[in-house]
Order: structure tokens, then sequence, then C-alpha cells
């Protein structure tokens, strides 16, 4: 217990504690107009679509606004300092070491795949992920209000891989990550001694295959298969979905294996606490 | 009590020399020759308020009623903004006491703390003004998709956004090191070793050339050396004080210009 109270009063995870609160308080907010807006049909922005002057109205919001802001913000720093710890030196290694707050989902990746995937490939898909959504999305509805029967995928989509992934992976990497990184029930010591025996085996071996090049083939197939799931679908439903012919075939792949991409997280975090595996594909150039 | 002493004819006579100030004042040539529009309370002088004043031009003279409603934007556009600020000014103060050095950093911190008036207090906002600016463009990104405010024809200003969510989280990175306390090295040294992964560009990478070594590989461009060492630290303050907040206002400038040519705030057609 005493150990949790030390990690939550951390300076520095005092910005995590704010997202646990703000993120359900605003999922709550944009959640209950959204569903207000589908039953009552015409969404409550529509009827608030007459103009008010900037100054005052909006200016007089602002400032309030700022106001309150930068009280909270006085009061934060008047209250909690900024963490100083013993001055740098490059041979005395904490255990654990981590990367600032919002970069520990990308940490806890890699715990599932090696440093290349984890650290660079998909940072990288994530913000061309994001930039694509717009041309990708190609629902017209839902624009300027709250909605969620309007675009279900959308928003379960987006609200999986930033509040699943991003935010609860950072919680995740905060609260129960220790030494070793290995993982700690948030009230139990972080002993630096445990011992987590490594048993991860990799998926070809699960399968009996003993073989290099077997397995090496086998892993190719799993997941050159596993991306082709996307266009399977598509030539499985195209001829009757109207809604697949009007995305287009080069929307459909890129939307497919974004999607597949993201979900292949969540899928290597079961087959490892599962199962225990470690690779699914395993080359001579790299590991997946 | 008071009111009834003095009664209402005194106050109405206060008001009026009050007004007989005021009008004076902002009649005069000076304050005439910064404020052009009058104090009416009309429409126009709204507009003009909004029109004639370079920073309200940000915003257009009128706005639909769902814009500037908490529910709608939860201000956190704004906020990001305004964290971004105090963060500049705080910034600038505390660059007269920080020197980028291997052998001052850490002292200079120490002694801002002990020793300058308000150094504390001065480190503190800055460096929660700068997670409350992550905090809420995360939260402004959650609402400009549950608000589906990426639709045509904002598509490209939601690029503009996610590049800014980019460059705000390295400003925050870059910063982190700056103390040069076990803290901030070690959170730098985790957070640039994926880079030795890169493929084709860092020297553990898969498909890296052999000349990819630790001495020329991206790890090494960014850190200016093979680790976290001095040179590191002063790329990162160069960074973190010139060019990323640089580059955040002008795609901030950018984005805000994008908010009032894409149509103003979303809303409902
Ligand atoms: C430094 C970071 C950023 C700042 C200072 C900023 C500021 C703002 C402001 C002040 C607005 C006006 C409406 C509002 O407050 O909600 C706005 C709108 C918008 N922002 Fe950002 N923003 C930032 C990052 C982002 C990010 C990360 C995204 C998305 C990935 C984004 C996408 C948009 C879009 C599409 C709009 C138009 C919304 C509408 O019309 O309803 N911005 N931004």
């Amino acid at each position: 217990m005493e150990h949790l109270i030390i990690l939550i009063t951390k300076p520095d995870n005092v910005p995590i504690l704010a997202i646990i609160f703000l993120l359900p308080y605003f999922m709550w907010l944009s959640f209950s107009q959204g569903r207000n807006n589908d039953l009552a049909g015409t969404p409550a922005e529509a009827s608030l679509k007459d103009k008010v002057y900037v100054w005052p109205y909006l200016c007089r919001n602002e400032f309030i606004c700022a106001i309150i802001i930068l009280l909270i913000l006085a009061v934060w720093s008047i209250t909690i300092d900024a963490p100083l710890e013993e001055p740098s030196d490059p041979t005395k290694t904490p255990n654990p070491s981590k990367a600032p707050w919002y970069f520990l989902a990308l940490q806890e990746m890699l715990v599932y795949f090696d440093p290349w995937i984890a650290g660079v490939v998909l940072p990288g898909l994530i913000i061309v992920g994001l930039i694509a959504i717009p041309y990708v999305d190609i629902n017209p509805k839902g624009k300027g209000y709250y909605t969620l029967k309007e675009r279900p995928f959308a928003i379960a989509t987006f609200c999986f891989g930033f509040i699943i992934l991003w935010i609860t992976l950072m919680v995740v990497g905060t609260f129960l990550r220790g030494p070793g990184w290995n993982f700690f029930a948030p009230w139990k010591y972080w002993d630096p001694h445990k011992v987590v025996p490594l048993t991860n085996v990799n998926l070809s071996y699960k399968f009996g295959i003993r073989d290099v090049l077997t397995a090496n083939v086998f892993g190719f197939v799993v997941v050159a298969g596993y991306f082709a799931l996307g266009p399977i679908f598509y030539l499985w439903k195209v001829r009757t979905s109207e809604f697949l012919q009007e995305l287009g075939l080069v929307r459909y792949i890129v939307v497919s294996f974004l999607f597949l991409t993201m979900l292949s997280l969540p899928i290597k975090m079961i087959l490892r606490w599962v199962w225990n595996i470690k690779y699914i594909w395993v080359s001579p150039w790299f590991n997946i | 009590m008071c009111r009834g002493l003095m009664g209402s004819t005194a106050l109405y006579f206060m008001n009026e020399k009050r007004n007989g100030l005021k009008e004076k004042i902002v009649n005069s040539q000076i304050w005439r020759s910064m404020f052009r529009h009058g104090y009416e309370n009309t429409g126009r002088r709204y507009t003009l308020q909004v029109l004639q004043n370079v920073w309200l031009h940000l915003h257009p003279p009128r706005v639909p009623r769902h814009g500037i409603n908490f529910r709608f934007t939860w201000c956190m556009g704004g906020i990001t903004f305004l964290m971004f600020l105090v963060t500049a000014v705080t910034g600038v103060l505390l660059m007269f006491y920080y020197r980028p050095t291997a052998e001052y950093a850490f002292r200079d911190v120490q002694y801002l703390e002990f020793d300058i008036p308000f150094g504390m207090l001065l480190r503190n906002m800055h460096r929660w003004a700068a997670h409350g600016m992550v905090i809420a463009v995360m939260l402004h990104m959650f609402r400009v998709f549950l608000t589906g405010s990426y639709k045509k024809p904002r598509e490209f200003n939601w690029g503009v956004g996610v590049i800014l969510l980019v460059v705000t989280l390295f400003l925050s990175f870059t910063g982190y090191l700056l103390p040069w306390d076990q803290l901030a090295f070690w959170a730098v040294t985790v957070g640039t070793n994926m880079a030795r992964a890169t493929p084709v560009l860092g020297h553990e990478g898969p498909f890296h050339p052999q000349d990819i070594t630790q001495e020329n590989d991206v790890r090494f461009a960014l850190l200016g050396g093979t680790i976290v060492g001095p040179s590191t630290l002063l790329r990162f303050y160069i960074l973190h004080c010139v060019a990323v907040p640089l580059l955040a206002s002008v795609l901030m400038a950018l984005h805000f210009w994008r908010v009032r040519k894409d149509g103003g705030i979303s809303g409902p057609l």
C-alpha cells in the first residue's frame, strides 16, 4: 500500500492521474451527448445554429476558461515541485528506466515486438494512420455533432486505439511495471531481484516445427495469411456490398492494413500471456 | 446599510463622474490611436472590436451558438494554445538562468530552485504547463474525432493537427533532458534507444547496409554521439528552445488560419 502511495504521489505521475479522471469524464460528456442526439433524431447542435457575436460572448468564455486553467496551474505549481534527482551518471542505470509517461505505451509495446517494430514502424504507422483518417472515412454523416449510431465503426476503432491501447498501456507502464520491466501489482513492493522464468517459445516451435527453414516459411505464411485476411474479405464481399464498392480498393487496403496492424498488438499480447509465444515469424533479417 | 446612508443619488453621481473620466480617456488621442472602435452596444462595434484587433481577429466576428459551448469543444484547442504560451513565457525566463553544458546544467537548475526568488515556482510552472499541454492536445484530438470535425473540408487541418501533436510530444521530450539529472538522462536514453533499430538507417535495424554503424546512424545524428552526452544536451537545448518552438508556432498559425478558412468551427449543416 505504501508503495502505491509513493507511485501516485510521484510528481511526474500527476499528469497520468489527471488523465485517469479527465478521460472518463470527457467520455461520459461526449457519449451522453451522442446518445441524446441519436435518440432525438436531430442533433442538439443543430438547434443552436444561430450566430452570436464573438465579442463579447466567445471572448468572455475564453477569458473565464483561461483564468480557471491558470488558477489550476498556479495551485499545481505551488503545491507540487518538479522532480530533480541526482546529477546524471551514465554508469548508474536505474532499474526500471522509464521513458517520459507519454511514451510509455511505446515502451510497453517493446515487450511484445522487437524495437524496430515497436519503436519505429508502429509509431510511424500511428502518425500516418491518423493523417489518413479523413481520407479513408467516406461516411458523410456525423460531421460537427456528437453521435454514436451514425458512425459506429469509426468511433469504436478510434476509441479502442486511443483509450485501450494508448492510454491504458501508458497507465500500465506507469503503475504496473517495475524493475526489469516486470509486472507488479500496484501495491506490491518493487523487488529488483524478482526472477521471472523465461519460458517463451516461438509459434513454430509450439506447432512442433524444429527445422529452421520450415519455421521460417511457416512464420511467413502465418503473417502473410493474417494480412491477406483483408483482401480476402474484400473479394468475398465486394459483389454484394455497396459500401465496399463506394470505398474503393485503395482506401480499403489502407484501412484493412492499418486496422490489422493495430489489432496485431492485442493479438500478440494475448499470445504472450496465454501461450508464452515470443515470435510468430523468425527470419534471418528480422523477427515478428 | 451603506446604500441607505449614501443614497442612490450619491451612487449615481459617482458613476457619472467615473463615466466622465472614462469618456475623457477613451476619447483621448492616445487611446483612439490604439483602439479605433467605440463602446456603444451595437453589432457593428462588436464586429469592429474583433476585426480591428490583430489578436482577436483569429476569430470570425460571429460564430454559431453551439461553438461557444463548453460541451461541444471542451475548450481543449484553446487550452493547448494557452499552455504553449505559458511555457513560452516561463521558458524565456528560465533561459536567463540555465547553461546547456554538462558542467553547469544540473547546478544551474539547483541554483534556480534554491537561490533565485520564485525560481522553483518558475520551473514548476514550466514543467506542469508542458505536461498540461500534452494532456490537452490528446483530449483535443479526441474531441475533434468524436465530433467528426476532420471530415471534408477539414481533412488537411486534421493532418496539420497530427503533426502538431508529434511536435508537442517532441517539444516535451527534448525539454525532459535539460535538468540533466538521472531522471532526465535515463528517460532520454530509453527514448532514443529505439532509434538504433530504425530499418535501414539504424545500426541495429533490419536491412541496414554494412556502412551504417554506431557512429553514423540516425541515433548518432540525434544524439551527437553514441550515448547521451554533452553534445546531446546542446542539441536538445537548441531544438527545445529555438527550432521546435518556431516550427510549432508556424504550424499553429497555419492551424488557426485553416480553422477559419475551412468555415469556422464545425457544426451540423
Ligand atoms: C499544438 C497543438 C494544437 C493546438 C494549439 C490546436 C488548437 C486548435 C484550436 C484553438 C481550435 C479551435 C477549436 C477548438 O478549440 O476545438 C482547433 C481546431 C481544430 N483542431 Fe487543433 N490544435 C492542436 C492540435 C490538433 C491535433 C493534434 C488535431 C488532430 C489530430 C487537431 C485538429 C483540429 C481540427 C480538425 C480542428 C477543427 C475543429 C472544428 O472545426 O470543429 N488539432 N485547434
